[in-house]
């Protein structure tokens, strides 16, 4: 698309701008306070996650046996586990990893999903027939209890874990965007482009992904909570990372196992994980907002 | 309708079939023997065992008589309950498990549907920020956090409730049913409440409105049904979601249901038990998402009238 | 004192954007007996006048900011919400614009038509169900009482409307608002029903607001005639005197823009016909499954260099399809396409290539026909480059020269299509057409999705174009007085097959099939386009 508005003269760039759809869904965003506060707290917790190792003051597994579980302190501002490691640090890394499970089992599924939903939708036919029925069958099938069996037989892996996760998710997105293009497809845009003879590969580029684009935007971001989430519920169980790495559903299992005595360790890891689903719950559905004008009514 | 049941009906046996056939060679697949752990038995003994569980013939035939087991409803034996059979354990679990997700499945449907509509009657005021802040709560609040939270709060803390059991003591059932159906009645809120209010701007709810209906009558007799269609095409996810749900519940409320004997099962690789398990729960899942599609359908008056007709 | 009486009727929409006037200071009266027409076209805030005496526009952000609305000796604007129930659907009954959606699709027929009796009646429901099958039969719906347990997707769009009036008038109301009850429908349907609003009228003695963007649809039902422009009433008086001696010129502009006269055909020089099919099919579905449709059957056609051939059909028809089957948009399942003397039937689409830029399509929907992320110029540079008309030297100029020729106006060449009016995207879309400077144009049905005088500078634009690049066109349309205006020759399309060809002059006076013969009948306000009302232009002007 850019491409031929680089060759405006200056007579062109004169005129004025028009609001493209993406700045019109930015400025719809913007208003939404619950998205941009989720928007903060997210790019909060991703900057603190990423520089731990610079910025926090003690150790991953340093260890001050003599403080054992301590409440929250000066120097330990969310306490001490039984082993007297700061709680701090360990959400802090624990979040490195269940941020990171979500982020790129995510991307697993956005990569699967987009390309299997957007083949299906654009070719049609037998073959679209073909490979939503594929999905439909997958779909039927009890894939939580798969993830744990596949957790069970071949170990706790963490690669595995990725492609587990991911394998699950794809199959909403492909189905999202089977639908967008499918729809696209019908739309009088597209066949304005075939009738100028304009080739596939280009319209595909400059007529259909462009427009699937947001609906994808919106499924990612509300896919990650619902990762993260997976990943929780098997670490909690013992399934999912495995010490000495630790995410927020190891803390939250750990934290259980002394929650009488210790509250606070199962309070923050809680909490730690709780603010970043709500985050991005809500960013997803702000974006949704923004980029539906329907359902922003006046 | 009939050929839409039968077509629905036969498209999910292969997939039946598929996790049978995908479980069995998974479990077979899994590196380490079942027997590993028991401290050296003699080959004789070894042998004995591996006659006992089949191990000692070729794969496929395991997979054959395994099959042919199934067909007759026999789940084989348990690896770590000597003499016990797997359907004797399943059918030990499942009463309680069923009592418990039938009792959560209630919450969820409950709570999210009176939410739900709630909140669409009047979009955008309190009444509607006030329980979708709680859906949103209820969404970010994963049952392994909230169990535990509810424990500490309502048992150890207040002292109203018991904290773990099942059946034993008055009022243990309802921390775990709470705790199962939360998230399930946070979504089913949000879902209500969309589908109410893209029904709500429908055309023949203005037709309703120009009759001089109340709005009570508007909503209940109009607009329902349809903006509760979605919600049904989710009972057959949720019941799945509950199913893997009561695996953590089970475990924080010590609960002695068929999702703690999978768990327990899961870490002692008691593969014949796995592998009945998940057969098992597949199969209900399964069937599950089967009768949610058949009630979708049967409030689809197109498909209803095609049922009527005899097609 | 009238039936009902609105003074001064002033309804404003409180937006996070600023008050919208919707309704400002509105007053009319009608009468028992009367069918009292209120024109505009959309946005004039004529719908909206009438819901908001009844409450049912979404408050807020509307409000009802002064005046009366006096019916049956009180005012309705300030009854409270459970006595304006006692109104609607007794006192006033409302029939919506689409027959598709206004019915709930979870209730049978009969269940939604006994509903106002037993609110507002003491009927027991059996009376109930009695009354509305004698009801369904009076509005013309055979085998009534098996109907009354049928689904709403069991009717056809005249049928539902058919059911919308019975249930409208179950409960014997003294007015009846008629909100564009007819535009949905294909032109032989709208004559009946319209027909039927009239007698059962008539027999009734009630009063009929009708609502409607087209003049001509009310020049044969309306006793009196406002038009709204912006909120407010800016011409009103009988039939004829608003057809007669309009002195608004709003007014004068909506009759100017009824296509009224005929094309005085084009003088054709016989050379090689532009466009010949031979026995085209097009089938969807498959006989094996029996869900075979002949979209278009057998049809052979030529289309003469230079002409403006019209193509008339109502929907479903095949009309679209065979348009867009000429330009090998749709696959033929058989016959012969002819393009300037090649048979491109089995051409592939790399070789169809060069010859796109030769014929081009303008579609129905503005809205859906423009890519929404790209911009004017994004739109119009992507043929000029794909077919080398522009280099990347010439592109700004030839963007701007074809912004011009379609009335453009050249500071918009960055915007984007949401920011543009209907009539504007519309112009667009014809620039991207135009812009390979094509032989042969098809035009779907390209005004039907816009209001009036704005149909009318979008014809005028069309007509000046295919002069000025020598175009021949294909024009698709259900509207014969579009297609009467613009045309040279005519051909009637009905259910896949051509039924009837001809000049434009011959078709309408001297048409040969009873099928167009009933089109012709079924033309609103027949005496309007005719110019039998007086002096709005006579048939040849």
């Amino acid at each position: 698309m850019s491409e031929t508005t680089q060759t405006l003269t200056e007579s062109a760039e004169a005129m004025p701008r028009g609001v493209s759809l993406w700045q019109d869904a930015w400025v719809r965003l913007r208003k939404n306070k619950l998205a941009m506060i989720g928007l903060g707290i997210l790019g909060f917790v991703i900057v603190i996650c990423v520089l731990a190792p610079w910025i926090m003051p003690y150790g991953y597994e340093e260890q001050d046996l003599r403080l054992g579980a301590s409440a929250p302190s000066a120097a330990h501002w969310l306490g001490t586990d039984t082993f007297g490691r700061d709680l701090l640090t360990r959400i802090v890394y624990g979040g490195r990893v269940s941020l990171m499970v979500g982020f790129i089992a995510t991307a697993v599924a956005l990569l699967v999903g987009v390309s299997y939903g957007a083949i299906a939708g654009y070719v049609g036919g037998r073959v679209d027939a073909i490979m939503m029925r594929l999905v439909d069958i997958f779909y039927a099938l009890p894939f939580m209890i798969f993830i744990i069996l596949l957790m069970v037989v071949f170990g706790r892996n963490l690669f595995l874990l990725f492609l587990a996760i991911g394998a699950v998710e794809w199959l909403t997105m492909a189905r999202i965007v089977r639908g967008q293009v499918q729809s696209l497809r019908q739309q009088e845009f597209v066949e304005a482009a075939i009738s100028l003879g304009l080739p596939p590969t280009a319209i595909i580029f400059r007529h259909v992904i462009p427009n699937v684009l947001g609906p994808v935007v919106v499924y990612t971001t509300l896919t990650i909570p619902q990762v993260m989430l997976l990943e929780a519920f098997l670490s909690f169980l013992g399934l999912g990372i495995q010490p000495p790495m630790s995410s927020w559903g190891l803390l939250i299992s750990y934290g259980v196992e002394s929650m009488e005595e210790y509250p606070w360790l199962l309070i923050f890891p809680g909490l730690a994980l709780s603010l970043t689903l709500f985050s991005l719950n809500f960013l997803g559905d702000g974006l949704r907002d923004a980029f539906d004008p329907k359902a922003s009514k006046d | 309708m009939w050929r839409f049941i039968g077509f629905r009906t036969l498209q999910a046996i292969p997939v039946i079939f598929v996790v049978i056939t995908v479980t069995f060679f998974l479990v077979r697949a899994a590196p380490g023997g079942p027997f590993d752990d028991e401290k050296a038995v003699s080959p004789q003994v070894q042998a004995a065992l591996e006659a006992q569980y089949r191990l000692d013939l070729p794969m496929h035939e395991q997979y054959f008589a395994y099959l042919a087991d199934l067909l007759r409803g026999d789940m084989g034996p348990s690896f770590n309950y000597p003499g016990r059979s797997v359907d004797e354990l399943i059918f030990q679990g499942l009463p309680i498990t069923a009592e418990l997700g039938f009792y959560a499945l209630l919450v969820a449907v409950g709570i999210g549907v009176l939410s739900g509509v709630i909140a669409s009657l009047r979009p955008n005021t309190v009444q509607d920020y006030v329980p979708m802040s709680l859906a949103m709560i209820g969404i970010c609040m994963p049952s392994f956090l909230l169990g535990p939270l509810m424990v500490l709060v309502f048992g150890i803390w207040l002292d109203w409730l018991p904290v773990s059991g099942w059946d034993q003591s008055s009022g243990d059932k309802v921390l775990p049913s709470i705790t199962l159906g939360a998230m399930y009645a946070a979504y089913i809120a949000r879902l209500s409440r969309s589908g109410m209010l893209e029904v709500m701007s429908q055309d023949y709810l203005r037709t309703a409105r120009a009759k001089g209906l109340p709005e009570r009558v508007v909503v209940i007799k109009h607009a329902l049904r349809a903006g509760l269609l979605p919600v049904i095409s989710y009972l057959g996810p949720a019941f799945a979601g509950l199913l893997s749900g009561s695996f953590v519940v089970e475990t924080i409320f010590q609960i002695p249901g068929l999702g703690r004997f999978y768990v327990q099962a899961a870490f002692n690789r008691d593969y014949t038990m796995i592998l009945g398990t998940t057969t098992f729960l597949a199969t209900l899942i399964v069937v599950f998402n089967l009768l949610s599609d058949f009630l979708a359908a049967w409030l689809n008056p197109r498909l209803r009238y095609q049922f009527q007709k005899g097609k | 004192m009238a039936l009902l009486n609105v003074e001064d009727l002033k309804v404003y929409f409180h937006t996070r954007n600023g008050v919208v006037k919707a309704v400002d200071g509105i007053s009319f009266s009608v009468d028992r007996g009367e069918t009292f027409a209120i024109i505009g076209e959309s946005g004039s805030g004529k719908s909206v006048a009438c819901y908001s005496m009844l409450g049912l526009i979404p408050k807020p952000p509307g409000r009802i900011e002064g005046g009366s609305a006096r019916f049956n000796d009180q005012d309705l604007l300030t009854l409270s919400e459970s006595q304006l129930r006692k109104v609607r659907g007794k006192g006033i009954s409302i029939i919506f614009q689409d027959p598709m959606t206004s019915l709930n699709p979870f209730l049978k027929i009969g269940e939604q038509l006994i509903e106002p009796l037993l609110l507002h009646t003491d009927m027991s429901r059996k009376q109930a169900w009695q009354k509305a099958t004698e009801l369904l039969l009076e509005v013309g719906i055979k085998d009534a009482e098996k109907r009354m347990n049928a689904w709403p997707f069991e009717f056809s769009g005249g049928m539902r409307q058919r059911v919308m009036i019975a249930m409208a008038l179950i409960t014997e109301p003294d007015i009846i608002i008629a909100d564009e009850p007819t535009t949905a429908l294909d032109v032989t349907v709208q004559a009946q029903i319209l027909k039927l609003l009239k007698e059962l009228q008539v027999r009734r003695n009630i009063g009929v607001i009708f609502i409607s963007h087209d003049l001509s649809v009310v020049a044969d039902i309306a006793d009196n005639i406002a038009v709204m422009q912006q909120g407010k009433i800016v011409e009103q008086g009988s039939r004829d005197s608003i057809f007669k001696e309009a002195s608004h010129p709003y007014t004068q502009k909506l009759l100017a823009a009824v296509p009224d006269s005929e094309k005085v055909p084009t003088a054709l020089d016989g050379e090689q016909a532009i466009v010949e099919v031979q026995d085209l099919c097009v089938y969807f579905g498959s006989e094996k499954h029996g869900n075979q449709v002949r979209a278009v059957d057998k049809v052979s056609l030529r289309v003469e260099r230079g002409e403006i051939l019209g193509l008339v059909g109502e929907s479903g028809s095949g009309k679209s399809t065979l348009g867009r089957a000429i330009l090998r948009l749709v696959n033929p399942s058989h016959g012969k396409i002819l393009f300037e003397g090649q048979d491109i039937t089995e051409l592939k689409a790399a070789q169809l290539k060069p010859l796109r830029r030769h014929m081009q399509m303008i579609f129905q929907d503005p809205y859906a026909s423009l890519n929404p992320r790209m911009t004017v110029y994004d739109t119009l540079a992507e043929p000029l480059l794909l077919h080398n008309i522009a280099n990347k030297k010439t592109l700004d100029a030839e963007v701007f020269k074809l912004m011009d020729s379609v009335g453009l106006a050249r500071e918009n060449v960055l915007r984007y299509p949401h920011e543009f009016s209907g009539g504007q995207r519309q112009r667009i879309a014809i620039g991207r057409a135009v812009a390979t400077k094509p032989n042969f144009i098809v035009a779907d049905e390209p005004v039907s999705a816009l209001d009036v005088t704005i149909q009318a500078q979008i014809l005028d634009l069309l007509l000046e174009l295919v002069e000025r690049f020598d175009l021949t066109m294909l024009f698709v349309s259900h509207d014969l007085g579009v297609v009467r205006y613009l045309s040279d020759r005519i051909l009637v399309m009905k259910h896949g097959e051509l039924v009837e060809a001809g000049t434009a002059h011959d078709i309408f006076s001297n048409p040969q099939q009873d099928y167009t013969r009933s089109l012709l009948e079924a033309i609103p306000g027949k005496s309007l386009l005719l110019g039998e009302v007086g002096s709005v232009g006579g048939p040849d002007r």
